[in-house]
């Protein structure tokens, strides 16, 4: 019956023709991951983007952004040229002007400011990398009014991290990856550390490791792991508390890793004005109880025997106890057994019982050897590494709550009591990481802002106590967004969600100019987006100017934020630009190696388009900013390229540590050498030190490790650094809230600060849950598909054919319940607002949750889709309903933030799911009105056929 | 009518780890991208910017949800052209231009030959067959053709773009056709299977399935712990032994 046999096709299949006819290495941009890819061009076109094998981040894998890069070098919506707002704001219309006049316009308004009262400069990166620079920027601006996007995203984490451990996740720290037997994940998105993650989690189950997740979804990382633990958001605190709970109370604690380590035999004053604080002898040495010789004893001292019981009575007749003794006291307590805390977790108390006797097993009967030998802090030669092989990994989950800080220093206490931190098998330092607990304190105290002056150090930082907040002589807050003011004292990362609604309230003060970079602040970057939007185009009634007189902005893309800007500044793709993956940024070493990275442009812009850091370079030049002028007052840097190589940030340290001094013979420090962009080209745009075996373990008491990271300038000296299972910095503040020692807190404020900083971990509600009641009776939650980053996702044509809307999921129990089937139009209603979505019923989610993809839903008329695409139409946006303030208490409302670190709290949003009225629209609500399209811009095509060009040219020759 | 040839010299194919798989879609994109500019480009996109965006996809990855007593569990599962030994989008071809390749097992559509009619794509019950509106012609995985054997890669990327991709490793490409290469040993060791195998397609491609999960205790370890003898005092009395630092 068949006809015709095919023998062989019409045409010889071309089998190996070359994939392009030139490649360059650089680094990704297409997420926070900062993977390394090969880009292989064909007559100056991008044919295909590969990871690249030699890189250590991604080693030769990449994930469906990355894959997806040659949509976002091509879209439509990537701005062409400097635009300048002639109509209302939000309106527009706008006109393209000259980079000259767009230049001096900005230098105009930020002349003034610089010359009058620098705070008035309000500048704020989004998805920035380049913070090693922009924070530089804004310190030689003289502002303190700086932050990027941490203090939305992840300083719960870092801080949690940095005051207990030195070190943190995500950037900081890594599971070990080879040798863990147990890996606990909890609250982790599918994005951050998006390949390395995946990467490992394929090796961690090939080895037949035991992968559990705690995440009230189990999608993504969730749904491979061999244990899935729909935990209810927010409680995960409360629940590590029960695993230490189990573990104190069976003595399952590795008490040496305790006392060698950590400062849990240290004696914490009972009582009096030092009440909590250490006891320390007059050099400032903590003091410990050596039960040997029955006295006090230096606790820094080797060989000493440390006692973590008892009480000692002191030579001043004082009392103290070690703070282990605290720490155990409050855990053991049976508030904190399984059974006690299975309703509030949605756990049952057999499951958290067997995973902590699985800790238990893993960390003391499969404890795991390396033959590799290493010298501790006190020169003790170690013949055998010894690890505890429990890894633990948490992100957003934890950090996204108003909780979240004490979450993840309980999270770290938990590892600690395990032994599990830099040992084989167990959560690993990135170098630079373990540093000083916690590194670097904040510029910009009120009487270092002047007029014409630059601030003494960077602007961000880690306060160690009431005398490192940035506060006026009334106590109240010096920067925009009130960081390192006595409501959020520990903001190491700003507050980014704060700084249009504070500055539109003139509290603390107004400003003059909103300088934004990749800050998507008017849809997906925001809280309460619709009043935000408000906020932005109210005018002074006296004045008839906006609230917020100027907005600058830089962004690549027709974000949602472009139409409110006054100036935009229009900056190029990643394809086309230098950027530096800085130690002195968000470093991507790994545990095993320091490393850092660059970015080379690999095509040229076809558009009238500018890097950012290079604009800001000539701004400062400009406006004659310090670092940025030579002694003849001409431009320091010629561009960004230029200051990457040859600024220093003290002498022999700059931003790339790859082949500096001369002839590039020098690592990690040494004098600007000139060649060194075309070394890290050579090296795949990267550089990577591997530390020698004797320091990848233990490297907050490995002496050879610490010497090293001093001589590198990664420490201040290579003393141990001691691990903090109690933290005597957040004791301090409570002092000063109870109104002892020489700065004293506002009494405002001082019933919350006595609150929550406890020196120990404790658990809260979620402040939301706390203040809104059982009217709204569900959690509402987001996380980004692995696919899409953020906003950018959207406009990126394949990317959209896999998500182009998103539903908001339910379980399928408490849908029933409600009445609620798939695709029914519902609303979701917090205390602040409501907003419209489809429903979409699952069975794989904690009951108590609901949540959607973040950042799908777009706003008509942005990132260049068409107004009836489904991004707009049935996609939508959580934030809406999202309130930026806390409900009002005692007549104040706090920024809905975690109370210790100011971190943005988008994961303690209550709700409640009411099936909508049937209506014709089908579509979304709120529908806000279609932003305008800007000057220029080209049309968005039918029809793409990207990829023919390369076809016809192989048919041609 | 087309015919297939009675044995192929080499089974190539890949195999798919469900357990390791967290669908993540790179395997999806990175085969867009590749053959984009490819054997069989361009994969058309219509209305990219629109409200239908849809294009030509040789591989996409599909989430289910599967209920059972142990709790369900979330599958993802990555499907494209599995390159059946019994591949009826060949023998339904009218043209010729569905054929299956003698030496390696690979089916391809030969585009010249190719009159867009679809029988291919109603015959092939994977739904692996993609037809591109704007050419006219149907489209399909290529098991990267242009990549396996090309001379100017090195030789470990001569590797399909999915699997070369996959950031958990959950694909992987070899001769299902010698039951000594590693796929053929993955298989036999994880229990790898066929997809609807009572319609005796006899697909090349095989999946591994997730291996059991939820509540598996770890191996060796009690189900609680036991409290520490002397628990009960007060203020650890029962830590008793000397810690040195």
């Amino acid at each position: 019956m068949y006809g015709s046999k095919q023998v062989s096709p019409s045409r010889p299949i071309e089998l190996s023709t070359p994939v392009g006819d030139e490649t360059k290495t650089t680094t990704c941009y297409m997420c926070a991951c900062r993977c390394g890819i090969k880009v292989h061009l064909q007559d100056g076109q991008v044919r295909y983007i590969e990871g690249n094998r030699d890189h250590p981040v991604n080693r030769g894998v990449l994930c469906a952004k990355g894959a997806a890069g040659i949509m976002q070098h091509t879209s439509p919506a990537r701005l062409r040229k400097p635009l300048k707002r002639v109509g209302p704001r939000g309106e527009g219309p706008f006109v393209e002007i000259e980079w000259e006049e767009a230049l001096a316009t900005a230098t105009g308004w930020l002349q003034r400011i610089r010359s009058t009262d620098p705070r008035k400069l309000a500048f704020f990166t989004g998805r920035d990398q380049s913070q090693a620079m922009t924070g530089w920027w804004a310190r030689e601006f003289g502002t303190p009014n700086y932050a990027a996007h941490g203090g939305f995203c992840s300083v719960n984490m870092a801080a949690g991290g940095f005051y207990s451990i030195g070190g943190s996740f995500w950037e900081f720290g890594e599971p070990d990856w080879e040798h863990a037997k147990y890996l606990l994940m909890l609250g982790v998105a599918e994005d951050h550390s998006s390949n390395p993650i995946k990467i490992g989690l394929g090796k961690l189950k090939g080895r037949g490791a035991k992968f559990v997740s705690v995440n009230p979804i189990r999608t993504g990382y969730s749904a491979i792991a061999d244990e899935w633990v729909g935990i209810r958001p927010g409680t995960d605190g409360l629940w590590i508390m029960s695993l230490i709970h189990e573990l104190l109370k069976a003595g399952a604690i590795d008490f040496d890793y305790l006392v060698r380590y950590t400062n849990a035999p240290w004696l914490v004053y009972h009582g009096g004005d030092e009440d909590g604080l250490f006891v320390r002898d007059a050099k400032g040495r903590p003091q410990a109880w050596d039960a040997k010789i029955g006295a006090i004893a230096d606790a820094l001292a080797p060989d000493i025997t440390p006692s973590l019981t008892g009480e000692a009575k002191l030579a001043d007749g004082r009392r103290a106890v070690p703070a282990f003794r605290l720490l155990a006291e409050r855990f053991v307590d049976a508030r904190y057994a399984p059974d006690a805390i299975a309703e509030t977790t949605g756990v049952s108390a057999a499951t958290t019982k067997r995973i902590a006797a699985e800790l238990a097993h893993v960390a003391f009967s499969e404890a795991i050897t390396l033959d590799v030998p290493w010298t501790d802090w006190a020169g003790r030669r170690h013949e055998k590494t010894v690890g505890r092989p429990i890894s633990i990994h948490a992100m957003r989950g934890i950090s996204a709550h108003s909780n979240g800080f004490h979450t993840c220093f309980a999270i770290h206490v938990l590892q600690m009591l395990l032994g599990a931190i830099d040992c084989p098998g167990g959560f690993r330092y990135r170098p630079p990481f373990p540093k000083a607990i916690p590194a670097g304190r904040p510029a910009g105290k009120f009487r270092d802002i002047a007029p014409g002056k630059a601030l003494s150090g960077m602007p961000l930082g880690f306060p160690m106590g009431p005398e490192d907040l940035l506060v006026t002589p009334e106590g109240d807050a010096v920067r925009i967004d009130k960081a390192f003011s006595w409501e959020y004292p520990l903001a190491g990362h700003g507050l980014l969600h704060m700084v249009i609604s504070n500055a539109y309230r003139g509290d603390p003060y107004p400003i003059d100019t909103l300088m934004m970079f990749m800050a998507n602040m008017t849809w997906n970057s925001a809280m309460n987006t619709g009043g935000t939007v408000d906020m932005l185009t109210e005018r002074d009634p006296a004045t008839g100017e906006y609230k917020i007189p100027h907005i600058i902005y830089a962004d690549a893309y027709l974000s949602e934020m472009v139409a409110y800007a006054d100036l935009i500044l229009p900056d190029t793709t990643y394809l086309e630009r230098h950027d530096c993956i800085s130690i002195l940024d968000r470093p991507i070493s790994e545990a095993d190696a320091v490393q850092d990275a660059i970015r080379q442009p690999v095509v040229a812009p076809d558009r009238d388009v500018r890097p950012f850091q290079s604009v800001l370079l000539d701004l400062g030049a400009r406006l004659g900013l310090p670092g940025m002028v030579t002694a003849e007052g001409t431009p320091r840097y010629a561009d960004y390229a230029d200051y990457i190589v040859n600024h220093e940030r003290s002498p022999g340290i700059g931003l790339l540590m790859g082949w500096r001094g001369k002839g590039g013979a020098s690592h990690i420090s040494g004098a600007p050498n000139p060649e060194q962009l075309d070394r890290y080209i050579e090296n795949g745009c990267f550089f990577r030190y591997k530390l020698p075996p004797e320091h990848q373990y233990f490297r907050m008491a490995n002496k050879g490790y610490l010497e090293w990271a001093t001589s590198v300038g990664f420490a201040p000296n290579p003393d141990q650094i001691i691990l903090q299972i109690y933290s005597e910095p957040l004791q301090r503040f409570r002092l000063a809230a109870s109104g002892i020692g020489p700065i004293q807190a506002p009494k405002a404020h001082r019933a919350r600060i006595k609150t929550y900083f406890d020196p120990l971990p404790f658990w809260y509600p979620p402040f939301e849950e706390a203040t809104v009641g059982k009217e709204f009776p569900f959690h509402a939650v987001t996380q980004r598909p692995m696919h899409m980053y953020q906003s950018w996702g959207s406009q990126n044509a394949w990317l959209r054919q896999i998500t182009s809307s998103n539903q908001i999921y339910i379980h399928k129990d408490r849908a029933a319940e409600l009445g609620i089937a798939d695709n029914d139009w519902v609303w979701i209603i917090s205390h602040h607002s409501r907003v419209k979505a489809q429903a979409a019923l699952t069975s794989g989610q904690n009951a108590d949750t609901v949540w959607t993809w973040n950042a799908i839903g777009k706003r008509r008329g942005a990132w260049r889709l068409d107004a009836d695409a489904p991004e707009s139409t049935r996609g939508f946006l959580l934030n809406h309903v999202i309130s930026e303030l806390l409900p009002d208490r005692g007549g104040y409302r706090y920024a809905n933030a975690d109370p210790v670190t100011g971190q943005a709290a988008w994961f303690d949003l209550r709700v409640r799911i009411e099936k909508a009225e049937p209506d014709d629209a089908q579509q979304t609500e709120p529908a806000m009105a279609e932003l305008p399209s800007m000057p220029g811009m080209r049309a968005a095509p039918k029809i793409l056929t990207y990829g023919q060009q390369f076809r016809d040219r192989r048919t041609k020759s | 009518m087309t015919t297939l040839p009675a044995a192929t010299d080499k089974k190539l194919g890949l195999v798919i780890d469900l357990d390791t798989c967290v669908g993540c879609h790179a395997c999806a994109v990175n085969c867009k991208q590749w053959n984009s500019g490819g054997e069989m480009a361009p994969l058309t996109d219509q209305d990219p910017y629109g409200s239908e965006p849809s294009g030509v996809w040789f591989n996409r990855v599909h989430t289910y949800e599967v209920e059972a007593e142990d709790g369900g569990r979330t599958v993802h599962f990555p499907r494209s052209c599995l390159h059946c030994e019994n591949a009826a989008c060949v023998t339904v071809c009218p043209t010729g231009a569905s054929y299956k390749r003698t030496e390696d097992g690979i089916v391809l559509i030969d585009e010249a030959l190719c009159i867009g009619c679809k029988l291919c794509s109603w015959a092939c019950p994977y739904g692996a067959r993609e037809y591109d509106g704007h050419s006219g012609t149907m489209k399909k995985c290529t098991l990267c053709i242009d990549r396996i054997y090309n001379e100017t890669l090195s030789e470990d990327e001569r590797v399909p773009a999915c699997v070369s991709t996959c950031p958990s490793s959950a694909r992987h490409f070899g001769d299902l056709g010698d039951p000594t290469s590693k796929v053929s040993k993955l298989v036999e060791e994880r229990g790898g299977y066929d997809l609807m195998p009572e319609s005796n397609y006899r697909p090349t491609n095989k999946y591994l399935p997730p291996r059991p999960r939820n509540a598996v205790p770890r191996s060796g370890a009690p189900t609680e712990l036991p409290p520490a003898p002397g628990s009960d005092q007060p203020f650890l009395g029962w830590l008793d032994r000397l810690l040195s630092r």
